[in-house]
C-alpha cells in the first residue's frame, strides 16, 4: 500500500478508573476529589485510538503517529512513562487544567489550533483519531468538534476496524444497535475517526521504543504552552458518578442453582 | 545507549533471541532508596549539565544514561504509609513542606497502648495472662481505658517527634516526577526484572521480564523476550523479595554468618475517619498485645481524616494459623480502635513482606558493577522500627559515591565501590543504628514478655547489652503445633475446611474463639471485595505465573499450608484437588509465600519459588 499518513490523535489523561473517584463540588465548579494525588492513566478509548494509530502507521510505510494531549504537564509526564514504550509517536503536549469539567467548545478550539501548527502536517493526508468515550468526563462532542474546526467533513464514531483500500480509499466498521457494525466506505483522507476499542490488543512494553520516544517527549513536555481554557459563560452544576451498589453477603448453604436464580431476579429488578 | 540482537538462551530448547541495549547505569525497582538515588545523581546533574563527568561512555555526547526499571504499574501503587523521622529525607529536601505531598503531616502526637485483649481468644503466655490480670484489677489507678493501657513513658528510640506521616506511594510519585523533570533518568513502571545479568563475580546489567507467555513462561501470542539491558553499574533497590537482590545472593553469596531469619508481613487499611473523628492529623499510635501478643500495630492520621491502620504479623509469631487479614479485621475492633474507625469506610487496603533481620541479613552490599541499597540491603532498623528514611540515606549514600566516582573517572569496580559507597554507610548514623539494633530482638524467641524486656535492653544501652538467641530460619518459626489443638480435632477441622472451600486457618482461628467477622459493607468487608476496593488489584496478560511451586508431593503432605493462610490477597487458595492454586490475578506482590513455607527445609532450594511479575495493587493512597 501507498498511503503515507498522517495520523493525530487526540487523548486526554484520566484518573486510573481503578481508584475510587469522589466528585466534589470546588471553587471552580465540579470536579474529582484528589485528582492530583491519584494516578492518570492515558483515556483508555483514546488509548485504543493510539494502538490502532501505531498499527495503521506501520502497514503505511512514510506515515506518522502524532498524540496531542491537553492537561497538567505533571500527569502528562507520569503517563507518558506508562504509554511511550508500547508504540512510537511525537508528543504534542498542551500545558492545560489539571482536573475539573470544562467547555468542549474550548477544548475543541485549543486542539484544532494546536494540530493546525503541526510542522510538516500535511492536511490532505489527515487521520484524527481519538476516543468515542471517556473514561472520566466525555462531553461526546470534543472530536467532532475539532474535526469541524479543521474542516474535515467525514467523520465516523464507534469505530472497530480500519481497512486501506490501494487506491486509497478506506472501509470503516461503526458499532451500531445489537452488537453489530455499519460498513462505510470513505473515498479518502482526511477523516475523524471516534474510536471504541478496535481488535487490537495492548503492545507489549518496548524499552527501545520507550528510549526513541522519551528523547522527543521529555524536551516537548519542558516546551509544553500554556493554555487557557475559555469557558464562555458554561457552568456545570453537578456531577455524580454512575450508580454503583456494593452489597457483600456471606451464603453457605445456598445452591449455584438458587444464586443463578437470585442474580438473575437481581438483574431483572435493575 | 547503544543495543543490537542477541543471543541463545543457555539451556534452552530453542535459541531466544533477546534484544540488548547498553546504558551506563541500570536501576532495579523504585521505592524510598532509589529515590534517594536517583534525586542525588540528577541534582549534581541539575547543578552543571556541561559537567564531563556525566558524559555517558555507552552514548558518547549524550548525558550520562540511566534507566529505572520498576515492576508495579505506576510508581504510586500498592506501597505502604509510613511514619519515619525523616532525617535522611529532609536532609535531602531541607526546605521540605509536608503540605506538598499529598497524605503528608508532621508528626504531631505519639503514643503506645499495650492492647489488652477483649476477646479472650488471643494466645496469651502464663506470664501474660497474670500481667493482663493485675492491670486490670488496678484498671482506674493505671487509666486504663477501652482495655488498652497507654505507657507512661516510652524511651527516645521508638519516638518519631520531627518526622512525617507519609504515604510512600505518594511520596514516591512526588519525587519520580521531579526526577523525571530533570531529563537525565527515564522511570520505567509495569517493567518487571527478572534477573540480574552475571558473569563471573561481576554483574552486568539486567534481564527484562519477557512478555507474551503463558502462566508458565512458555511463548505465546505476542512474545516478545525481556531485553537485556547491559550497565556498568547496575543499582539494586528491588526489596527484600525482589528477583535481582535475591539472584545476586543465590549466585554470589552473602558474607559469613548472615541470612534473612526474620519476616513480618505488614497489613493495613487506609481508613476515611467518619466526620466526626476526633484524632487530629499528625497522631501516632504504636500498638503491642493485640491481636495476639506477638502482633505488633499501628494507626496514623494523615490529613483530610484519612489513617493507615495495620499490623505485623511476625515469622516469629510460632503458629501456622496466622491470617494477617483476620487478624487485621479483629484488630481494628479493639475498642481503643474501633472508638474512632467505627463507621469509617475503607478506602484502600494493601500488604508487603518486610525484612526484619536487620544488619544480620545484610549482603554484599557492593560487587563489581553493582551496588545494593535499601531494604534488600538490610538497612531497616528493627529497633527504631524504621526503614524509609534509613533506605533513603543509603540512596543518598550510592549517588554521592557515583558521583565522586564519575569525577575521578573510575569504574564501577568492586574495590571503588568498596572505597566510596560503602565508606560512606559504614561511617553514617544507619550503621550505627543497625548494629544497636543488631540484636535487639532476640528476646522475642523467649516470647513477648521477654522480647520487650530485650529491646528495652538494647536501646536503653546503644545496643551494648542484649539478650542472646539461636534464630532458625523463618520457615522453622511456623511449623511448630498448631496452639490449643490436638491431631484429632486438627484433623477434623482440615477435612471440614477441604470439604467447605475453606482456608484451614480460617476455621482454626474461629475453633480458638475468635469470633467471625460482621461484615458491615464499609469497613468490615470479605478479602475479595477489599482486593476491589480503592485500586483494585491488577495482573496484565502476557506474563508468567511469578509463584510457582517446585513440588507439589510436599504440598500435598502439608497439612499447615502457610502458604495460603499469609498469602495477602487470597491468591493462594486451596484447589480442588487439595493442591495450593495460584491465581495471579489476586496477587498483590507481598511475598509471604516466599518465607513462610514451612516445606521449604525439606530440600536444598526454597520449594516456592516468587519470581518477578507485573501488575499488583493500583491503589495510590498506600
Amino acid at each position: 500500500m501507498g498511503n503515507a499518513l498522517h495520523v493525530v490523535v487526540c487523548a486526554g489523561t484520566v484518573p486510573d478508573p481503578l481508584q475510587t473517584l469522589e466528585p466534589i463540588t470546588g471553587p471552580n465548579g465540579p470536579g474529582v476529589k484528589n485528582e492530583m494525588m491519584l494516578p492518570a492513566v492515558l483515556d483508555p478509548w483514546a488509548a485504543s485510538a493510539l494502538y490502532e494509530a501505531a498499527n495503521l502507521v506501520a502497514r503505511n510505510p512514510g506515515s506518522k503517529v502524532w498524540l496531542v494531549s491537553l492537561g497538567s504537564k505533571a500527569k502528562l509526564q507520569q503517563v507518558m512513562m506508562a504509554v511511550a514504550q508500547k508504540v512510537s509517536f511525537e508528543l504534542v503536549p498542551i500545558d492545560g487544567p489539571i482536573g475539573g469539567f470544562t467547555d468542549a467548545h474550548a477544548t475543541a478550539a485549543v486542539l484544532a489550533e494546536a494540530i493546525a501548527a503541526l510542522p510538516g502536517l500535511n492536511r490532505e493526508r489527515l487521520l484524527l483519531f481519538g476516543g468515542w468515550e471517556s473514561a472520566t468526563r466525555g462531553a461526546g462532542v470534543t472530536l467532532q468538534l475539532v474535526g469541524e474546526r479543521l474542516g474535515i467533513i467525514d467523520q465516523f464514531q464507534g469505530v472497530d476496524q480500519i481497512e486501506f483500500r490501494e487506491d486509497g480509499s478506506f472501509e470503516v466498521l461503526e458499532r451500531v444497535e445489537g452488537g453489530k457494525h455499519q460498513a462505510s466506505v470513505c473515498m479518502g483522507t482526511p477523516a475523524v475517526l471516534g474510536w471504541a476499542t478496535g481488535n487490537l490488543a495492548e503492545p507489549r512494553n518496548n524499552p527501545q521504543t520507550g528510549m526513541a520516544n522519551m528523547r522527543t517527549i521529555m524536551p516537548a513536555l519542558q516546551k509544553a504552552k500554556p493554555a487557557a481554557l475559555q469557558a464562555d459563560g458554561l457552568h456545570y452544576i453537578s456531577v455524580a458518578l454512575p450508580k454503583q451498589h456494593r452489597t457483600t453477603r456471606i451464603e453457605k448453604d445456598m445452591t449455584p442453582d438458587a444464586i443463578a436464580r437470585e442474580l438473575v431476579e437481581w438483574i431483572g429488578a435493575e | 545507549m547503544s543495543s543490537g540482537m542477541n543471543m541463545k538462551e543457555a539451556g534452552a530448547a530453542e535459541p531466544i533471541e533477546r534484544m540488548t541495549m547498553e546504558v551506563d547505569i541500570a536501576c532495579a525497582g523504585f521505592g524510598p532508596a532509589m529515590g534517594g538515588f536517583l534525586t542525588t545523581l540528577t541534582r549534581a546533574w541539575n547543578e552543571n549539565p556541561t559537567d564531563p563527568a556525566f558524559e555517558s561512555k555507552t552514548a558518547p555526547g549524550m548525558p550520562l544514561q540511566v534507566l529505572c526499571y520498576e515492576r508495579a504499574d505506576d510508581l504510586s501503587a500498592g506501597v505502604s504509609g509510613v511514619v519515619t523521622r525523616a532525617k535522611g529525607i529532609r536532609a535531602s529536601f531541607p526546605e521540605l513542606n509536608p503540605a506538598e505531598i499529598p497524605m503528608a503531616v508532621e508528626v504531631q502526637k505519639e503514643r503506645v497502648l499495650y492492647l489488652l485483649d477483649p476477646v479472650g481468644a488471643s494466645r496469651r503466655s502464663f506470664t501474660l495472662r497474670a500481667a493482663d490480670a493485675v492491670l486490670r484489677r488496678l484498671g482506674r489507678t493505671l487509666g486504663i481505658r477501652d482495655h488498652a493501657f497507654e505507657l507512661p513513658w516510652t524511651p527516645g528510640f521508638l519516638h518519631k517527634q520531627g518526622g512525617l506521616v507519609l504515604s510512600i506511594g505518594q511520596f514516591n510519585q512526588w519525587v519520580g516526577a521531579q526526577v523525571m523533570a530533570s531529563g537525565l533518568v527515564q522511570i520505567w513502571p509495569g517493567t518487571p526484572v527478572s534477573q540480574p545479568l552475571i558473569a563471573g563475580k561481576a554483574v552486568k546489567g539486567v534481564r527484562l521480564a519477557d512478555q507474551g507467555v503463558d502462566k508458565y513462561g512458555m511463548p505465546a501470542d505476542g512474545f516478545m523476550a525481556g531485553m537485556d539491558v547491559r550497565a556498568r553499574l547496575t543499582v539494586v533497590g528491588d526489596g527484600p523479595v525482589g528477583a535481582v537482590g535475591r539472584a545476586i545472593d543465590e549466585q554470589l553469596g552473602v558474607p559469613e554468618g548472615h541470612a534473612r531469619l526474620e519476616w513480618a508481613l505488614g497489613m493495613k487499611m487506609v481508613i476515611e475517619l467518619p466526620e466526626n473523628s476526633e484524632l487530629e492529623p499528625g497522631t501516632v499510635w504504636h500498638t503491642f498485645g493485640f491481636p495476639e501478643p506477638e502482633i505488633f500495630g499501628f494507626l496514623y492520621v494523615h490529613p483530610e481524616r484519612l489513617a493507615s491502620v495495620g499490623i505485623f504479623v511476625p515469622s516469629w509469631l510460632g503458629d501456622p494459623s496466622r491470617t494477617a487479614y483476620r487478624y487485621l479485621q479483629h484488630y481494628i475492633q479493639h475498642p481503643a480502635l474501633w472508638r474512632h474507625l467505627k463507621d469509617g469506610n475503607l478506602r484502600s487496603w494493601g500488604a508487603k513482606s518486610l525484612d526484619e533481620s536487620g544488619r544480620i541479613g545484610e549482603p554484599f552490599l557492593s560487587g563489581d558493577g553493582f551496588a545494593r541499597i535499601g531494604e534488600g540491603s538490610g538497612s531497616t532498623n528493627m529497633l527504631t522500627g524504621s526503614g524509609v528514611d534509613e533506605a533513603w540515606t543509603t540512596g543518598v549514600q550510592l549517588g554521592e559515591a557515583v558521583i565522586e566516582l564519575l569525577r575521578d573517572g573510575k569504574p564501577f569496580s568492586k574495590e571503588s565501590l568498596a572505597a566510596t559507597y560503602e565508606t560512606r554507610r559504614r561511617a553514617s548514623w544507619v550503621e550505627r543504628g543497625a548494629r544497636e539494633a543488631e540484636n535487639a530482638r532476640n528476646g522475642f524467641r523467649g516470647g513477648t514478655v521477654k522480647g520487650v524486656i530485650g529491646m528495652a535492653l538494647a536501646g536503653l544501652t546503644g545496643g551494648r547489652l542484649s539478650l542472646r538467641a539461636k534464630i532458625p530460619p523463618p520457615q522453622k518459626h511456623s511449623a511448630s503445633p498448631i496452639a490449643g489443638l490436638n491431631p484429632k480435632k486438627l484433623a477434623t477441622l482440615a477435612q471440614a475446611a477441604l470439604a467447605g472451600g475453606r482456608p484451614l486457618h480460617d476455621a482454626l482461628l474461629s475453633a480458638r474463639g475468635w469470633p467471625e467477622i460482621e461484615f458491615d459493607g464499609r469497613l468490615l468487608v470479605t478479602q475479595q471485595d477489599a482486593l476491589l476496593m480503592g485500586g483494585k488489584v491488577q495482573a496484565l496478560p502476557g506474563f508468567a505465573d511469578h509463584v510457582t511451586f517446585h513440588d507439589t508431593q510436599l504440598c500435598a503432605t502439608c497439612i499447615q499450608k502457610t502458604c495460603i493462610s499469609m498469602c495477602s490477597g487470597q491468591a493462594i487458595k486451596l484447589g480442588a484437588d487439595g493442591l495450593p492454586a495460584f491465581e495471579r490475578e489476586k496477587c498483590v506482590h507481598c511475598g509471604a509465600c516466599l518465607w513462610n513455607c514451612i516445606q521449604t527445609g525439606q530440600s536444598s532450594r526454597a520449594h516456592i519459588d516468587f519470581r518477578a511479575g507485573a501488575g499488583g495493587l493500583h491503589s495510590a493512597e498506600n
